[in-house]
This record gives structure tokens, sequence and C-alpha cells, in this order.
């Protein structure tokens, strides 16, 4: 199952299971939830951090995290 | 007499809040601290109309109201506390046009509190150009709440917000959403046992609890019989609230919220592809801060000058005008000098919060946490810790309470520990002087000012030993903790001007008036020490100077007698014996006496140095003379020639960037940390090696 960490730049997807304890409830805050849009914004030094558009909001997260959410790319 | 009430302004990070409470409340405000903890409390007075002001409190910007950091915490205590003397009357909710979905969460959440609240939408000016277009009347009647568009770049909507303050007892107490569906259950058995609470309070003391510890302020209630959920249980409560709050505000933005992706603009995409670039990312970054820097030094140097010269003339007018006597000396003398070394660094430090609060209005501070995390990590650190590394150089003290926004507690300790090793503004009066006196006014390839190159190289230094100690701390430090990073990115934004200049007054004044206090009180009783002295040798000095003088048979001027005396008074006075007990240690740094004087009374604050040293220096002259001209005058009196020379200059720098000297940054570790391990760790280890490399420094360069 992809995770956010296999989106390529540009590409969007859904979130699809967020039960993974390691993920912190800010991230579900600004809207990192199953049914959800994300997109990785663009290329970043790295690969790490990402630079991401969750549900409409900017945040950037580690790939240790990312690797954490399973995703379903739609484009 | 107008009524007052009490306003609450709460929202997320990077909505606007601050700016919003400028406008309203323009210089009428005030920053302190709420009692007990070290969160800055912004409040200030608005008037709403003839009959009504409202007492404004700034809340710490919050995305929800689960609180994981202090700053969090301080609004939902406010808010669920009925008793405090802020609660308020009316809460006000800023939220941005463009992250409506994000900001409406703490807006439902507050919903559920039972007190009227107002949707505030910010920077609606920018709505239409982002192709967003807002059913206000429609989306009021879902929410059940009043919205004001409101805009604080273009000064717009403000009338219609105080209007709706004003009238704020006609707004709905209903929550948006029954939070309870979460788990029945659990909220039924709740109500049962405190039929009396309001139950979403009650859930969120119990959340707070489980996420944060008891703050042991006044709670909503005692919850100690409850029934108790374990933590796992409670956090996943939380994820089905979040996620059923989602649904709702999904929900409300299909219906009222419509927006036009085509009109997007690509301001952000462009810049963020130069900024966040893996090799013009960190160019750019690296050119600004070396800006900076020549600019601290450079566009100060008029504005100190004048300042310096004024207080040299401000001695000798008190000098000559008042009656002679111990009261005319302390004041010429102790005080004059002692305050002048405060006031001096006043245009450097200004200029450092103005660049400071650039950054951060701009929205660049949030590309330089992203840039820098993944280095940052290698070290031990969070590209968080960048904030408190930055920002102290300004000041570690509120660089210490900025790691705060660090999730993970091990990379915060790192933080906090290393944090004083950057080039603080209490360095700069000390850097400056030594740099003045011992490193040629001259340029590189006629562009670059050696004396800033100089000052560049000490910043670099500071930053490569926190850097440096964090991977040594890192490496020690045996700790489990999860490494959570999540960071928001902002629009890039105009600063405000009246954010930018409200900023930069506040925590100028805050220095000057912090250290202004310590500076003036070591000062006088600097001078104490310095006049007064134990023993015939310092009583009779001057008959013992005018035998010497007739005995060694030289024909010397009344002038140089005068100066004999009054170094043979300083020598022999309780400081000059203070002083020279200490000599041998600081002797193979290079230093004299006086300046092991000047740095021992540093370690209560590194800014005491000049202005001891001023002190010192004019109990022993007579001419008023700037601090600067008279450093340059003093003889080295075991090597001869000149005591600042490049060797000693140098060694003096290295110790003033290593030495850990302020009592206030170890207090504030302290609290931060919760013990003194931490605070002492720093202060003996920072300090032995601070000696160790100005020593290898003197003696290398001598």
């Amino acid at each position: 199952m992809p995770t956010i960490a296999d989106l390529k730049k540009g590409q969007k997807a859904k979130v699809l299971d967020i039960s993974s304890d390691f993920i912190p409830l800010k991230l579900l805050e600004m809207g990192c939830l199953p049914g959800n849009d994300i997109q990785l914004v663009q290329n970043t030094p790295f690969r790490d951090p990402l630079y991401l558009n969750i549900n409409d909001s900017y945040v950037a997260i580690r790939k240790e995290t990312a690797i954490q959410i399973e995703v379903e790319i739609i484009s | 007499m107008a009524k007052q009430i009490n306003v609450a302004l709460v929202g997320n990070p990077n909505t606007g809040k601050t700016s919003v409470f400028n406008q309203l409340t323009g210089l009428k405000q005030k920053v302190g601290n709420y009692p007990g903890i070290t969160v800055e409390k912004k409040e200030g007075i608005s008037k709403i109309s003839r009959v009504l002001k409202a007492h404004i409190i700034d809340l710490p910007g919050t995305y929800s109201l689960n609180a994981s950091s202090l700053d969090e915490s301080v609004v939902i205590e406010l808010l669920l506390n009925k008793n405090d003397k802020d609660y308020p009357d009316v809460i006000v909710v800023i939220s941005d046009a463009e992250n409506l979905k994000r900001n409406l969460l703490l807006f439902t959440q507050i919903k559920d509190l039972g007190i009227p609240t107002i949707l505030a939408i910010n920077m609606a000016d920018r709505m239409e150009r982002k192709g967003i277009s807002i059913d206000v009347k429609g989306m009021e009647e879902r929410l059940g709440t009043k919205i004001a568009l409101l805009s604080a770049r273009k000064n717009t909507g403000f009338d219609n917000l105080k209007n709706l303050i004003e009238n704020y007892k006609n707004l709905s107490t209903e929550p948006c959403l029954n939070a309870s569906e979460i788990d029945p259950d659990y909220f039924e058995i709740l109500k049962k046992t405190y039929p009396k609470e309001d139950l979403y309070k009650l859930w969120l003391v119990i959340s707070q609890d489980a996420n944060f510890g008891n703050l042991n302020r006044n709670r909503v209630q005692a919850e100690s019989n409850l029934e108790t959920k374990s933590k796992s249980e409670i956090k996943r409560l939380q994820h089905k609230e979040t996620i059923k709050r989602y649904q709702f505000i999904n929900d409300t933005l299909n219906k009222f919220l419509v927006k036009d992706l085509n009109q997007a603009t690509g301001l952000r995409a462009k810049l963020d592809r130069l900024l966040i670039h893996k090799v013009w990312g960190y160019v750019i970054f690296a050119a600004i801060l070396f800006l900076i820097f020549q600019a601290i030094y450079d566009w100060s140097e008029y504005p100190m000058d004048m300042i310096d010269t004024l207080f040299a003339s401000l001695s000798e007018m008190a000098n000559s005008n008042l009656p002679e006597g111990a009261f005319t000396s302390l004041i010429a003398e102790g005080i004059i000098p002692g305050i002048g070394g405060v006031v001096i660094f006043i245009p450097q430090i200004a200029f450092l919060f103005l660049f400071i609060s650039i950054l951060e209005e701009s929205g660049y501070m949030s590309r330089v946490v992203f840039l820098m995390d993944r280095i940052m990590r290698r070290f031990g650190l969070s590209g968080k810790s960048v904030i408190p590394l930055i920002s102290g150089t300004a000041c570690a003290i509120p660089a210490v309470m900025a790691a705060r926004n660090i999730e993970s507690w091990k990379e915060r300790l790192i933080t906090i520990l290393v944090v004083p090793f950057t080039t603080c503004s209490a360095r700069l009066p000390v850097y400056l002087i030594i740099i003045a006196l011992v490193i040629p006014d001259e340029r590189l390839f006629g562009i670059f000012n050696y004396q800033g190159i100089t000052l560049m190289l000490l910043y670099v230094i500071g930053f490569a030993a926190a850097i440096g100690s964090a991977w040594i701390a890192d490496k020690f430090l045996k700790m489990q903790s999860s490494s959570y990073f999540v960071v928001e990115m902002p629009d890039y934004k105009m600063p405000m001007f009246k954010n930018v200049a409200y900023n930069v007054i506040e925590k100028t004044k805050a220095f000057v008036f912090g250290a202004g206090k310590i500076i003036l009180a070591i000062s006088v009783i600097l001078w104490v020490l310095a006049s007064y002295g134990p023993g015939d040798d310092f009583n009779n000095a001057e008959e013992i100077v005018k035998t010497e003088v007739v005995d060694s048979g030289e024909t010397i001027s009344l002038d140089e007698i005068e100066t004999k005396i009054a170094s043979y008074k300083l020598k022999h006075s309780y400081i000059g014996k203070m002083g020279h007990a200490i000599e041998p240690v600081v002797v193979p740094l290079g230093y004299d006496w006086k300046i092991g004087i000047a740095i021992i009374s540093s370690f209560v604050a590194r800014e005491v140095f000049v202005g001891t040293l001023a002190t010192i220096y004019s109990v022993g002259s007579e001419e008023e003379e700037t601090i600067k001209n008279r450093m340059a005058q003093e003889v080295n009196p075991i090597l001869g020639g000149k005591l600042f020379t490049f060797a000693s200059g140098i060694s003096l720098l290295l110790f003033y960037a290593f030495a850990m000297q302020c009592m206030s940054t170890l207090a504030i570790v302290k609290r931060e940390t919760g013990t003194w391990k931490w605070p002492l760790i720093q202060f003996f280890g920072m300090s032995a090696f601070a000696y160790i490399v100005a020593l290898i420094a003197f003696q290398l360069l001598k």
C-alpha cells in the first residue's frame, strides 16, 4: 500500500488510514483525515521533510511520519 | 463611566490575530506574563462605543483546544475558569479566509464552551484574488454565530466587529455539534457523575490532564474519583472528535463557500521554488544572515557614537555643575556611565529585533525551519530549533521559551541546553567595543568591513559551538522520545509596519529596562567598592604618592601626580583588593585585574562588562572621555605595552562567546526543564570550556 512518502511532485492522493499511534494529533487537526485530499507540493532537499498540501493547509512533515500514513493515489 | 467587558481573541497561528489585536487596541496595550509561567500575555483596551470599553486579551495561537504545549494550555486554562478575572464575556475567533477549513476546527470547539462567540474572517481583502466567495448569512445560521469580515492590513471591517462585540448578549451560546456522540456511553457516565458540570468542559479537563498534567490552577472541579480511561483510549477519542468536527466543517463549507481554484495565485509556488531550493535555498539563507549582520554593524555606528559622546558630556556636566562631593561623583562616575553602558546598545538591539520580526512576519521563518530540519536532525536538534537559535541572537531567555514549539522532548532539551551559545545581544556590547579596539577599521576588497566580518565570524563560532555541543549531547543523552514534526507553511506576506514596529519597541523596551536595572545596581555597587578602601594605603594615598615622588627626585607635572594618586587609590580600594586576588587566574588569558572584575560582574549579565569598565576607569581618571578611548589607553601592568592587543582582544572575545554568564538564562532553564541539573551543567561546562579556549588563544597569539 503506498504511503505519503511515495508521492511524486504534484501527485494527489486520498488519505486512507491514520490509525497508527505514531501520527500526532496536530496533523489530524491540520486535516490529515481519512477521505481528505493530500498533495506533494514540490520536491525538496533530501525528500525529507515533505512539503504537503493537506486539505488546503500547507504543512511540512518528516518522512518517518509520512510512511505511517497510507494513501490511495488518484492523479 | 463606560462599562467594560472582557474580550478574548483566539485563533490559529498565522491568521493575523496579532494584527487584529494591534488594530483594536493601538498603543493602549501591554505585554506581561501569565502568573507563575513565562507565557507572554498581551492585553489592551479598545473603545467599542461611547458607553462600552473592551479589555482585550490576545491569547497564544493554537490549532485546537487539545493543548500540546504550555502556550496552548494557557488558552484552555482561561476558557475553563469562570472565576478568572480575565474570563471572557465574548470570544472572537480569528480565522483567515484561505484556511477557513482548518480554522473552523478550533471555532467549533470554542462554540461548545457556551461562551458568546464571534467568527472574524481576516484577510477578507484577499478573497477575491484567491477566488473565494462565502455565503455569510447562510454560514452564520449554520454555525450559530455572527461573522465579521475583516482586513487588518487594510483596516476594514472593524466597525462591524465592534458592533457585534457591543451586542454580544444577542449571540447564541449553543454548540455547533454534539461532541458526546463520539462515545455516548462514556459521556453518559460523566453526566451522571457530575450532573452540574458542562459536559464538554469536563471532557476537555480530562483529556488535558491526560495529555499535559495538572497545572495546579483553578480547575473546573477535581476529577479524582472518575472512571479513568487510558491515555491511548483518550487519544482515540480525540481522533474521533477531530474527525467528527471535520465532517461537520466540510459539510458546512461545501454548502456556503465557493472556491475557484483557477484563481489561486502562484506567488507561493514561485517563491518556494527558489527559497527552499536544495542549493539556492541555503545560499539565500546565508546571504540574508550576512546582510543582517553587516547592517546591524554599519547602520548603528552613527547613533551609537552620538549616544557615547552624549553620555560623556553628561558626566562632565554633572561634574562641573553639581557641588563637589561623594554624591556628585556617584552620579558622574557611577550612575551616568552605567546607564550609558545600556543605552548605547539600543540601536543595535532594535535593528536585530527589526530583522527577526520581518523574517517572522513575512512567512520566511517557516521556510528556514523546513530547510534546516534535515541538517539539524543529524545533531539531535529539530528544524524548529532554528527559531530558538536565531532568536537567541536577541536574547537567550525568549529563545529558551521558543523551544516549547518543539514536539520531541529530547530535541527540545538539547535545544535549550545549547541555545546560550548563540550570540545574544548582551554579548554585542562586549564584542563591539573589543572589535573596535583590536580589529582595524579597513575594508576587504574595498567592500567588506573587517570589523563586520569579525562580528559575523563570532556569530558563526557561537552557532558552531551550539551545533557541536548538541551533537555531543545527542550522543550522551539516553532517552526515548518520539519525534513529531509538523510545521505549517504559511503564505508569504508583506510584513505589516505596525506589527513590526510594536514588536521592536516592546522587545527593546524589555531589554533596556530589564538589563538597565541590573546594570544600574551593579554600577552603584562598583562605584562604592572603587571609591572606598580599607586601611592606610587607601586613606593616605596622597601623602604616600607625594613622598614617593619627592624621594625619587623626578620632576613631574601636577597632572601626572594627580593620575598617580588616582591609580594608587584604585589599586588599594576594595575592588582593587578583590581584583588583585583574582589576578593570577586571569593573567594567563592576557587580562589585567580590572578586566577580571568586569568578567566577574558579567556573570550576573554580560552587558555589565562595558559599564563596569566604564565605572572603574572613570573613578580613576579626571577627564571625561568616551569609554573606547579610555580602554585604548590602558597599559598591561605585567607585560607592558597596550592592554588591549590583538591577542588579548581575541582571547576576551572567545571567553565571552562561550562562557555561561547570565543568571536570568540559568533561572529560565531551571523553570523550563524543572530541575537545577541542566542549568548547572550549562554553567560549569560552558564556563570551563570558555576559559580553556581563551587561554589557548592568548598563548598562541601573544
